[in-house]
């Protein structure tokens, strides 16, 4: 049989994140319009120069048992979370091979973060330093390791196909759903779940990334600070949660009848070579990831309706992403309804890859591309059609998506999905 | 003040229901931590370092391959406390 170039489809999404504890209260809350970021009431805050983020709208130990729990980095109780929802809205239940009719062998996770166990890590110094060696836990490192959200899923559903962990910052997200429609594109696995997370509301990384100045400061407006596209952006918010999708070669899908929210095409990739941290402020690299994906996929750009924009509401970062559209599609970005979900649910750094999938998948499986909130004055180097303010029905007919996720380090990704 | 088999008892359940969940009363001296409490290797190193701190005992690393049950742990501490 050859396997290769199957096609993949989307049967399953999960949430957790600033705007809703699941993928359902989350779309809702977009297409409301709602911010997730809020003022942080931590003592520690109040010494930092940044005093807000996108905090999760549940808590994930009121989900999950406390013996459970305390095992599990936050990151990675968000990732189960997410990843049990996404399973069970494909219609499965528990393992694979046991109550789920799914092949152990054939199904997978690839499910990311872009910094790991990073709260883990510095509780445990702080049990070091404060009560000694003894008393770290052995817990610590399957905790805090990058791979352990994926390891963790993968044991709760009995998944043998692989269980990968691309890190790629802030691209780390769409890179696992991209690497997972490799997995079935080219026979490894039959079901993926794919996705990303993460938890770092914490004063170290907080402080890192405003002294990189790459965080919005508007302590005094929480819920407007992140505002893509706007003229008054000046940084990305903080935010933390998790989302993952369930992918399914559309073979397997359809011969149990599964219910499909659209196709997923595939990725484009890249690399900036320009600068550690900082945009390449032409889009030079993101179109040559665009590029790719038209290469490495049948992607149709006339067909392209809407973009879930990486956007974080940084001064550069906004524009370039536009500049490669602009340069990749030429006239078709006249058609795109663009989206920047970041203005509401802040930036899940590892994890943003996975809500915009899942946000992008419920914006075409329900032809509504949710809004961009904080607009009040649009950039006028803005040349593209930004959804401001209120959801926008999307056309009917066949049409596709695109979904981009950019890290610091230069990565990029753009994934390409289309209604089915 | 050395501690009698019943507070051993009594502790250890306080330590295991805090790590695996486990309901107290369900903590009794024939059961396995691996088999019936749901404490795996890395949990126990856990149990180990709280009853340590909470009987005044010191546990090896090499000894504590020999607590298999709860009876084992309850012999140990009996044995060992000052």
């Amino acid at each position: 049989m050859n396997a290769t170039n199957r096609a993949v489809v989307v049967t399953g999404v999960g949430a957790t994140t600033p705007l809703g504890g699941d993928s359902a209260t989350t779309w809702e809350a977009m297409l409301a319009g709602e911010s997730g970021a809020r003022s942080l009431t931590q003592e520690w805050a109040a010494e930092l120069p940044v005093t807000f983020a996108a905090t999760a709208a549940v808590e994930p130990t009121e989900i999950l048992p406390r013996p459970q729990a305390r095992k599990l980095d936050r990151s990675a109780q968000f990732g189960l979370i997410a990843a049990r929802e996404a399973w069970a809205d494909a219609g499965f239940q528990g393992r694979a091979g046991e109550d789920a009719p799914v092949d152990p062998d054939r199904l997978g996770v690839v499910l990311a973060s872009g910094i790991g166990g990073v709260t883990t890590l510095m509780d445990q110094y702080d049990v070091l330093k404060e009560k000694g060696a003894r008393k770290v836990s052995p817990h610590t490192v399957p905790m805090l390791m990058p791979n352990s959200p994926s390891a963790n899923v993968s044991l709760d559903v009995g998944a043998r196909a692989g269980s990968h962990t691309p890190v790629s910052a802030c691209a780390s997200g769409a890179e696992a759903v991209g690497y997972a429609v490799e997995m079935i594109r080219t026979g490894r696995a039959d079901i993926v779940l794919a996705g990303g997370t993460e938890a770092c509301v914490h004063p170290l990384p907080i402080a890192a990334f405003a002294n990189m100045m790459a965080m919005s400061k508007n302590n005094d407006s929480p819920a407007t600070a992140s505002r893509p596209f706007d003229t008054d952006r000046n940084g990305f918010v903080l935010g933390e949660g998790a989302g993952l999708v369930v992918l399914e070669s559309a073979d397997h899908a359809a011969r149990r009848g599964a219910r499909v929210y659209c196709e997923i095409l595939g990725q484009g990739l890249s690399a900036d070579a320009h600068h550690i941290a900082q945009p390449e402020p032409t889009g030079r690299g993101i179109a040559v990831a665009m590029r790719h994906l038209l290469e490495n996929t049948d992607l149709k750009p006339e067909q392209l309706a809407h973009v879930n924009a990486h956007a974080t509401s940084t001064p550069q970062g906004d524009l370039a992403e536009l500049k490669a559209l602009r340069e990749v599609f030429g006239d078709n970005l006249d058609q795109m309804a663009i989206s920047a979900t970041k203005s509401m649910t802040g930036h899940l750094l590892g994890g943003a890859g996975g809500v915009a999938t899942v946000a992008t998948a419920l914006a075409l499986h329900h032809r509504t591309a949710p809004p961009t909130i904080n607009v009040d004055h649009l950039d006028p180097e803005v040349d593209a059609d930004i959804v401001i303010g209120k959801p926008r029905e999307l056309p009917s007919g066949t049409i596709a998506a695109l979904s981009d996720s950019f890290g610091f380090g230069g990565h990029n990704v753009v994934l390409a999905m289309r209604t089915v | 003040m050395a501690a009698s088999r019943e507070e051993i008892i009594a502790g250890l359940a306080e330590i295991v229901n805090e790590i695996a969940g486990i309901p107290n009363d369900e903590v009794t001296e024939e059961k396995s931590f691996t088999d019936d409490l749901d404490v795996d290797s890395l949990s126990m190193v856990e149990v180990v370092v709280a009853a340590e701190e909470r009987f005044g005992v010191k546990i090896p690393d090499d000894d504590v391959k020999g607590l298999k049950t709860v009876g084992d742990a309850v012999d140990y501490i009996a044995a060992h406390q000052s």
